[in-house]
Parts: structure tokens; C-alpha cells; sequence
């Protein structure tokens, strides 16, 4: 690891001045930030720590009703909040099916979110391809967005509050993460010193409370990366489909909304028919990368078995096996 | 520069300089401090074999500055003993053949160790699939997976059956 130096502000204002400096890179929970300085990927010339900044480690109601999680709030923290738990549980069902306990006790909200696309070379472990994306890849860059998280909060419409030197923005999380351009991978669009200071949760979005679902394929039950993983929400009423909310992990250099099939599910009674055809129009424009055309079709029977189990319903407590389609909790599949 | 970190290191204040940030807590607790029961396995972050608690939380200590951690708290495989009785996971790691070779050990003591005292607990009540879940970051190459799941759940009842017998 390069040498570097450390600061820790204690005020928010002199870390925006001190994360402007050249080579600075902010340091939270430290899991990735960290990992990417272990092996080189990342060298930067100063540290500097903002876990201890006023106002970025809670979870509280906005004027407008809406809930923002600070940038400090630990992954395990806000799963285990009561106000999650009851009205955006797909968050805490995301976050539980991510990395290790120990991991998700120090990495952050801001941290998680900020993830940058994880390249094979990365995890020293695998040089294939299966975990490259089928949507959205350009020929220079295929890999995929590495957080649970960020999908569930991508179906939710989540905002992102950023603060600079010209003071605090917010943006959509789904403008925030782009897709690679040309011959580069996308980088975050976070100016110079700009520093994530809360995810920011619109009320609306808790009409999907009681059926939603966060369900992962991975090549293990537990701690690994998603190879296909679906955030799946439906407003309910009268037997129908008002609206629904639908995001693909595992497949893009982002989270991967899909209008197109949330159009199709509103109005809709629920069932096998109609979310089959909710799949297909979600993966459609999907290309292999390389040897992974697999994925297309797993990823379109996961929607499928997601939009299954969204529609029977949030289950009263996160599964054994948070976003395990192999979870016993799951009884009988209803549709799939 | 130098940094000075202060801790309560298993029980006891300390005041440590670094001259260098780049120490992780698992380096300075194995290269500095003479605490070795703490294992260095991947050093990033996957194998849990690192776990320490951290004011009252497991954390991998690879993955975790020195430097960022003036003021807490931490706990080691060294303070769980007290007055030369094993704690009572330590205790039911050996009754239960929880180990093998013993790498991974102190790792997965201090795990479940946190995670009885913690908020996870509650969650995960009596079931062994919780609970393997939730022991997931911590990797043993030997396979006494089982043995360390039996330890846990035979810990957790009788620490929670001493309460009772103190509290009566």
C-alpha cells in the first residue's frame, strides 16, 4: 500500500476543503476503500476520515416525510431499524444478502452505494466472465455494479443528497450511477471535494411496503456477489397491480430499471402469464459479453419468480436466507 | 507524523503512537502489541479469521485503520478468559469439537461471541439456518462448521441460563 497521510475533520465544511486536495479520497467504513488500496487499484495521497462528521450517522423523517438515511449508517444498522423494517423492508432484505455480518457492521450507506463496478481481476479468485454484464456493455467495459443495496433503492426511486463547496444537491440515485461511454468505465459523477451525504427515500415509495421482495442468485447461499439479482415491488389494490417497481442487479454497470415492464404489470392482475411477458420486456435488448448468455435467461425467470413472490406478499421477518430463492420461508412458489 | 490512538484494549487504557497510517488494527495488534491469538488469513476482509469486537461490534480487523479507531473499544481472543476461566464460547468450542487445525478459531469466537451479546441475537433465536447465516463470514477450511454451529447454540443457552440464575 502507497503511503498516505490521514486527517479526520471535524466539521463538514473542513472536510469538503480537505477532500478537494489532490489525490484525497474520503474514508468511511473502509471495506472497499480499503480492499482497492491493498491491491493497488486505488492510491490516494491523503485519507480523509468524515465517520465522525455531525449529522451523517441517522436515519430520521424529512420535513416533507420523506426518510433520509445518513452517509454513516452502518449497512446493519439500517437493516435492523424499525423504520426500514416497516416501510421499505426490500432495503433490509438487499442489505442482509450482502457480504458478512462483520462486513456490513463497518461499511456504510454512502460507502455501499458508492461501490465502484467490480472488474474480475479484482476478486484475485476468478478470471471468467460470468459475472459480466448482458445489459448496457460497451466493447472497453462489461462489469457490473457490485451492490444489493443499490438496486433495492434504485426500484425505489431513491435521491442522493451531495454536498460541495456551493452546498448540498440532490440526485436521482438512477442518474447518479451511468453506464459506461466509449472506451472508459463510468465513474460516479461526484465533482472534486463533493462528499454522498444521505440516500434520501421518497414516502411514495412505501406503498410498496407490503409486496415487495429483494431475491439474489449467487454461486453460494452466502457472502458472495450477485450473478443475477431482481428488486421486485407492486402496489396492490383490489386484486390488481396499481404500479410496480422493478430492478436488475448482477446484469449492468448499474441497476437496471425497466420501465418498459413496469408498464406492462400496472393494471394487471398478477400471474404467471403476466409476468412472464413482464420478464421478457425487461430483458430485452440483453446481449451475452462473453460466455454468460446464460444470464439472460436466468435473469428473466428471476423477475419472473420475484414478481411471484412480491405478489404473495412481504414476508413478517427477512428469511433464514435473505434473497435466497432456495429459502425453506418461501413455501410452495405461486406462479413460477 | 505521528498519530496517537487511545483504546481500551481488553479492559485496559492504552495510548499508542503511530508514526504510520497505514497500520490496520490487525497489524497492530499482531506486529505491535504482541497479540497474535488474533489470525491474519486473507487480509481482505473474506475469511473473518481477523474478527475482533469493536465497541461492541464484530469487525474484520484487516479491514480497519488503526488510526480511525482513537477512542473505541476493542476486544481480542486474549480478553474473553477471565481470572483463568475460558469464556463460555471458548468453553463450548472444545466441548463440541468446534476446531481442527484452530486457525480460524479465535475468529469465529469472537463472532459469535458479539453476536450472542449483540441486537443479532434476537433475531436469530433457536434456528441453526440464522445462525449459520449469520457465522457466514467466518470461513473454516478444516469443515467443523458443525461443531462450531453446536458450540454457539450450547454457549448461547447456557450464557442466557447463567443470566437467569444471577438474575434469580
Amino acid at each position: 500500500m502507497n503511503r498516505f497521510d490521514y486527517i479526520r475533520p471535524a466539521s463538514l465544511e473542513e472536510a469538503l476543503a480537505a477532500g478537494a486536495r489532490p489525490g484525497a479520497a474520503y474514508l468511511a467504513g473502509g471495506t472497499n476503500l480499503l480492499d482497492l488500496m491493498k491491491v493497488g487499484v486505488a492510491a490516494p495521497a491523503l485519507l480523509v476520515d468524515v465517520t465522525r462528521l455531525p449529522g451523517l450517522d441517522a436515519i430520521e423523517e424529512t420535513a416533507e416525510g420523506d426518510l433520509r438515511i445518513g452517509a454513516m449508517v452502518r449497512n446493519s444498522d439500517i437493516a435492523r431499524a424499525p423504520e426500514i423494517k416497516a416501510l421499505f423492508p426490500m432495503l433490509a432484505e438487499a442489505l442482509l444478502s450482502g457480504a458478512s455480518a462483520q462486513l456490513r457492521n463497518a461499511a456504510t450507506a454512502g460507502g455501499n452505494v458508492l461501490q465502484r463496478p467490480r472488474a474480475a481481476l479484482l476478486d484475485g479468485m476468478r478470471g471468467d466472465d460470468r459475472d459480466l454484464a448482458v445489459l448496457g456493455w460497451t466493447d472497453a467495459c462489461a462489469c457490473v455494479h457490485p451492490s444489493d443495496f443499490a438496486v433495492a433503492l434504485a426500484a425505489l426511486d431513491a435521491r442522493l443528497e451531495i454536498a460541495g463547496a456551493a452546498g448540498l444537491r440532490a440526485v436521482p440515485l438512477a442518474d447518479f450511477l451511468s453506464l459506461p461511454e466509449g472506451a472508459a468505465e463510468a465513474v460516479p459523477a461526484l465533482a472534486a471535494g463533493e462528499l454522498l451525504t444521505a440516500v434520501v427515500l421518497p414516502a411514495a415509495a412505501a406503498r410498496v411496503a407490503g409486496h415487495a421482495r429483494y431475491v439474489k442468485l449467487r454461486e453460494r447461499t452466502s457472502f458472495a456477489f450477485a450473478l443475477v439479482s431482481v428488486a421486485a415491488a407492486l402496489e396492490m389494490e383490489g386484486g390488481r397491480i396499481r404500479s410496480a417497481r422493478l430492478a436488475l442487479g448482477g446484469v449492468a454497470h448499474k441497476p437496471w430499471r425497466t420501465p418498459a415492464a413496469e408498464a406492462a404489470l400496472a393494471g394487471a392482475a398478477p400471474g404467471p402469464e403476466v409476468f412472464a411477458r413482464a420478464a421478457a420486456l425487461a430483458l430485452e435488448g440483453a446481449a451475452p459479453s462473453g460466455d454468460n448468455a446464460f444470464k439472460i435467461e436466468l435473469a428473466r425467470r428471476l423477475v419472473a419468480r420475484a414478481l411471484a413472490l412480491a405478489a404473495a406478499g412481504t414476508p413478517a421477518r427477512v428469511p433464514a436466507l435473505p434473497a435466497s430463492p432456495l429459502d425453506a420461508d418461501h413455501g410452495a412458489p405461486a406462479y413460477v | 507524523m505521528t498519530h496517537t490512538v487511545n483504546l481500551v484494549l481488553n479492559g485496559e487504557r492504552r495510548a499508542i503512537a503511530l508514526d504510520d497510517p497505514r497500520v490496520t488494527l490487525l497489524d497492530l495488534l499482531r506486529e505491535r502489541l504482541d497479540l497474535t491469538g488474533t489470525k491474519k488469513g486473507c487480509d481482505r476482509g473474506q475469511c473473518g479469521a481477523c474478527t475482533v469486537i469493536v465497541d461492541g461490534r464484530r469487525v474484520n480487523a484487516c479491514m480497519s485503520l488503526a488510526v480511525t479507531l482513537d477512542g473505541a473499544e476493542v476486544t481480542t481472543i486474549e480478553g474473553l478468559a477471565q481470572n483463568g476461566e475460558l469464556h463460555p464460547v471458548q468453553a463450548a468450542f472444545i466441548e463440541h469439537d468446534g476446531l481442527q487445525c484452530g486457525y480460524c478459531t479465535p475468529g469465529q469466537i469472537m463472532s459469535a461471541v458479539a453476536l450472542i451479546a449483540g441486537g443479532e441475537a434476537a433475531d436469530i433465536g433457536d434456528d441453526p439456518e440464522r445462525l449459520r447465516e449469520a457465522m457466514s463470514g467466518n470461513i473454516c477450511r478444516c469443515g467443523a462448521h458443525r461443531g462450531i454451529i453446536e458450540a454457539v447454540l450450547d454457549a448461547r443457552t447456557r450464557m442466557a441460563d447463567a443470566k437467569k440464575e444471577q438474575a434469580a
